[in-house]
């Protein structure tokens, strides 16, 4: 991948483009950018953005900001990530400076309430397909363990509106404690 | 000094709101309402509003908010930049971490952790969604009587399409906008 002038003009607008259009929470980044990034130009491969997501899920701040600093990072180090995390702080700076100038009208008017109100359903919609394309990969395993910490993390957060910071912890633990019984399988499974 | 103190202000609300959205909001209004007495409560109801109409993090959309209202474009731009610093200076750290250890087995076994939580998060998240669009509120307040037939064939259709065809997800959110002005806004024309 040739890092020249285009290929930072394509991040900076990448992530423009993506922010400008994350309704509804941080979480709609995560289908936006695996359709950019991973399929459209193939700079990042299915697994390393999963990873990029959980790293981004477990930091302080906005969802959408810590993903965009961690694919600048991964694609074009440290400029890469202050070229990404303009390009994801302009779209909300403009739009709310504009719309603070006249937000009376622009929260009474019918136009944009209903327009919006429709983007909801589609919104859910996209985070929908988004879940169910990464479960079946986290299904296509084969392993009980990824599965039940996936369930549980989904009940834990969805019906008793557990905090994510402890979900992060915990399944970090449980992620942890998974590797080291491996390994220790392995070398048992070597001295026989 | 105003700009330093929502700069140092949205810092704080940066750097201790894990997940950024909805759960930085007793965060922000602790900072915004209660320590500074910057906006009312009823203000801050409508930056909540406004932020759930406009696209982006509910925290920036708050900073780029109250700075405009308390000292222009510059405030604005400097409680916005104080809300991602923290976001910047960890993030980045962990980006470097990652390239550099992510062969190791430590870290492939906390990130294989992780990542199950990750989609179980995400679908958490939108569940919640789906409650405010089906029947506009929590998953725990779910009612037959308040059950929203237009958003729920918005949604099936909208599912359906990025199923079968697998298009570029920001056009279905748009189409799905157009949708909704069309089928809730023809019987109020007709």
């Amino acid at each position: 991948m040739k890092k020249d002038f285009r290929f930072y003009a394509k991040l900076f607008f990448s992530t423009f483009y993506l922010s400008a259009f994350t309704f509804g929470g941080g979480y709609v980044i995560v289908p936006l950018m695996r359709k950019r990034f991973v399929e459209q130009y193939h700079w990042i491969d299915e697994q390393e953005m999963l990873d990029l997501i959980a790293i981004a899920q477990s930091s302080p701040g906005a969802m959408a900001v810590n993903a965009s600093i961690l694919v600048g990072y991964r694609l074009a180090g440290l400029p890469g990530a202050l070229l990404t995390v303009a390009g994801t702080i302009l779209p909300p700076l403009i739009i709310i400076s504009l719309v603070s100038l006249a937000y009376q009208a622009f929260r009474e008017n019918t136009v944009v309430n209903l327009l919006l109100k429709g983007m909801q359903a589609g919104v859910a919609a996209v985070i929908a397909n988004v879940v169910v394309g990464m479960a079946r990969g986290i299904v296509r395993q084969k392993r009980i363990l990824p599965v039940c910490v996936m369930a549980g993390t989904f009940l834990a957060s969805a019906l008793l509106g557990m905090n994510v910071a402890l979900c992060v912890l915990l399944c970090a633990a449980v992620g942890l404690c998974d590797a080291v019984m491996q390994r220790r399988h392995e070398k048992e499974a070597q001295k026989r | 000094m105003i700009y330093l103190e929502l700069f140092w202000s949205f810092f704080q609300i940066g750097l201790f709101s894990i997940d950024g959205g909805y759960a930085a909001l007793p965060m922000i209004r602790q900072q915004i309402v209660e320590t500074h007495g910057w906006l009312s409560m009823t203000a801050f109801t409508d930056v909540i509003t406004i932020a759930e109409m406009t696209p982006g993090p509910i925290a920036i959309n708050a900073a780029t908010f109250v700075g405009t209202q308390l000292a222009g474009l510059p405030g604005a731009v400097l409680a916005t930049l104080g809300c991602v610093t923290p976001s910047c200076i960890i993030v980045i750290s962990l980006a470097w971490l990652y390239s550099r250890y992510r062969e190791l087995w430590v870290v492939r076994g906390v990130l294989s952790g992780l990542r199950p939580a990750v989609v179980g998060l995400i679908a958490a998240a939108g569940i919640s969604i789906l409650a405010l669009s089906f029947w506009g509120g929590t998953l725990w307040e779910f009612a037959f009587s308040e059950l929203d037939g237009i958003a729920i064939v918005i949604f099936a259709v909208a599912f359906l399409v990025l199923q079968k065809w697998k298009p570029n997800p920001i056009c279905v959110m748009l189409g799905a906008g157009l949708l909704g002005l069309a089928l809730y806004g023809l019987p109020g024309i007709i």
